[in-house]
């Protein structure tokens, strides 16, 4: 089985997020940039699927030279080679389309991203991705199972799971339960020096959205604090004042 | 040009959330002008599709057939997509629920429209320029962007746009679409549903607990102040990470999002990336033994105290008020 993963270079979680530029550009100054946590499960997944001579994992990310630590830590995780198409991510489109051209030439059984990025929170590539390549696509997976021909998944709703089957190809976002993230060892992380990175350049594709600015949200005022014992002094404030209950 | 709601329903109902998404998709059309038209697809009596008319669905077209019966990723696009067609719609709205977010890239490509997901407002059109607010960063921040294709999908935030009633009965026509074989390449084995409880995307007051509360077999509290105020119950990451809680409960950076009424943390110190996931509440009230805890620098109200000895005093009063009430 050839498995496809999508990686995104995003901030760390424990990141704060401010802007420059009079709120235009993300403040880069002083982040650390990581593999996005979704896509690890999913990376974990296509390793597990593959592993013991069964297939290969390849990743993906489109991106600038910038994010090739992020990809090579892909690699040193487990993954067979990679793949950076060398342009900025514009956005969820622009992504989608230059990964669908590659797939075009480079088939794949299975094509897993993370069920979002934590920087965009869009979780549109997988379904674009998948429209592109006309094949089936399942938003945001929690288990996933799969022989050559045949995948069983578990998509999340609210309240509830569907447990679904399809048949290869098709491409899935992951989420927690999927897999548990794998930690690089220390031949993992030797190896991955020499593992494949094919840098390819970008195809011409019309964008569809511009980013124009960002706000952050509004700081909230001085907490009122209530006495422990007196719980009904909360229920109070939060029925006559805060009219939430 | 008019502008297409998908009213995504749960076992034959609309939630609260399609109504807010067909309220919101109302606004747009009088933005522009125009009017709204609702696609639903799958078995919904006819007095339910007629109800969107009181958010202000003009007409809803209705999709039943066995094929479509249940949740088809690829199928129902193509059904919303053709739709939009059909009706020479340029901006189609949809819930960001979980379905919603597996349909809206699909019909976009489909439409070759610009997407604004997350979106918490309505959209702004100033000197031809479509701009939108949505959620980035998971909720550390909000984006404006502008959408540059000529056609639009927009996933609406659930508990971000309030419920408008404005009109009456919408219209019902049957819809009928060619269905191509192989949109239909998924099956359904199952739906799983965790039985009566509130969803936490869908919930308008959220109770959550972290490390705090010592132990999975401590949650029995925690489930009876939800039962009590209608909520459900989430948990951080810790609590998910230990096998205390199920992972779709884990809300923050790399769990779930939530926006409701009201989010009452216990026993949760509030790391930034647990307070990503909630930032977007109305109301916070936080419950932990330590002062300093940095949760309470968001929270709007708050009870310094130990939650096995806060929280039996809390149910006792929320009782207190539902008997007074």
């Amino acid at each position: 089985m050839k498995v496809l993963v999508c990686i995104s270079n995003v901030p760390d979680t424990t990141t704060k997020i401010t802007f420059t530029d009079n709120n235009t550009q993300f403040n880069t100054n002083g982040v650390q940039f990581i593999l996005n946590p979704y896509d690890e499960i999913a990376l974990a997944r296509a390793i597990e699927l593959t592993d013991g001579g069964k297939g290969s994992v390849t990743v993906i990310n489109v991106g600038d030279a910038s994010t090739e630590a992020t990809i090579r830590k892909a690699l040193a995780i487990g993954a067979t080679d990679a793949v950076r198409i060398n342009a900025k991510p514009h956005d969820a489109w622009y992504v989608a389309y230059q990964i669908a051209e590659y797939v075009k030439q480079n088939p794949f059984d299975l094509i897993l991203t993370g069920r979002e990025s934590i920087d965009y929170n869009g979780s549109k590539v997988a379904g674009m991705l998948a429209e592109l390549l006309d094949i089936p696509s399942v938003s945001i997976i929690k288990k996933l199972d799969a022989t050559d021909s045949e995948a069983t998944v578990e998509r999340e709703i609210e309240g509830g799971k569907e447990v679904i089957t399809l048949p290869l190809p098709f491409v899935a976002g992951t989420a927690e339960g999927v897999a548990e993230p794998k930690i690089p060892n220390m031949r993992g992380i030797m190896s991955a020096r020499t593992k494949p990175l094919t840098v390819v350049e970008p195809v011409e594709v019309p964008t569809t959205s511009e980013i124009i600015s960002y706000e952050t949200p509004a700081p909230r005022g001085q907490v009122t604090l209530v006495p422990a014992d007196d719980t009904a002094k909360l229920i109070e404030l939060l029925h006559s004042e805060a009219r939430v209950i | 040009m008019s502008v297409l709601i998908y009213a995504e329903n749960a076992d034959g109902k609309f939630k609260k959330s399609i109504f807010e998404a067909v309220s919101y998709a109302k606004a747009i059309a009088d933005q522009k002008r125009t009017n709204l038209v609702a696609i639903s697809i799958g078995d919904v009596a006819a007095d339910e599709l007629a109800a969107l008319g009181k958010y202000g669905a003009e007409k809803v077209l209705n999709v039943s057939n066995d094929k479509l019966k249940n949740f088809v990723n690829q199928a129902y696009a193509s059904v919303i997509a053709e739709a939009a067609k059909a009706q020479g719609a340029d901006i189609v709205v949809l819930s960001n629920s979980f379905s919603g977010r597996g349909l809206a890239p699909r019909v976009a490509v489909k439409l070759q429209a610009g997407v604004a997901d997350g979106a918490v407002a309505l959209p702004e059109q100033n000197g031809g320029k479509f701009t939108i607010k949505k959620t980035a960063f998971s909720g550390k921040a909000f984006a404006v962007v502008e959408l540059t294709s000529a056609n639009k999908v927009i996933a609406l935030t659930p508990n971000s746009y309030k419920v408008v009633e404005t009109g009456g009965t919408a219209q019902v026509e049957d819809f009928t679409v060619e269905t191509k074989e192989s949109d239909f390449k998924q099956m359904l084995k199952e739906i799983v549903r965790s039985t009566d409880k509130v969803s936490l995307p869908d919930a308008e007051i959220v109770v959550s607990a972290g490390r705090g509360l010592k132990g999975p077999e401590n949650w029995g509290m925690v489930e009876e102040l939800a039962d009590l105020l209608g909520a459900a119950t989430a948990c951080s990451k810790p609590v998910s990470d230990a096998g205390w809680r199920p992972h779709s409960e884990h809300v923050g950076q790399t769990g779930i999002a939530v926006s409701p009424n009201l989010y009452i943390a216990i026993g949760i110190s509030g790391a930034i990336q647990h307070l990503a996931g909630i930032s977007s509440s109305k109301v916070i009230v936080v419950i932990n033994k330590d002062a300093e805890a940095p949760f309470f620098k968001v929270a709007d109200y708050g009870i310094v105290g130990d939650a096995f000895d806060v929280l039996p005093k809390l149910i006792a009063a929320v009782k207190e008020y539902k008997a007074s009430a």
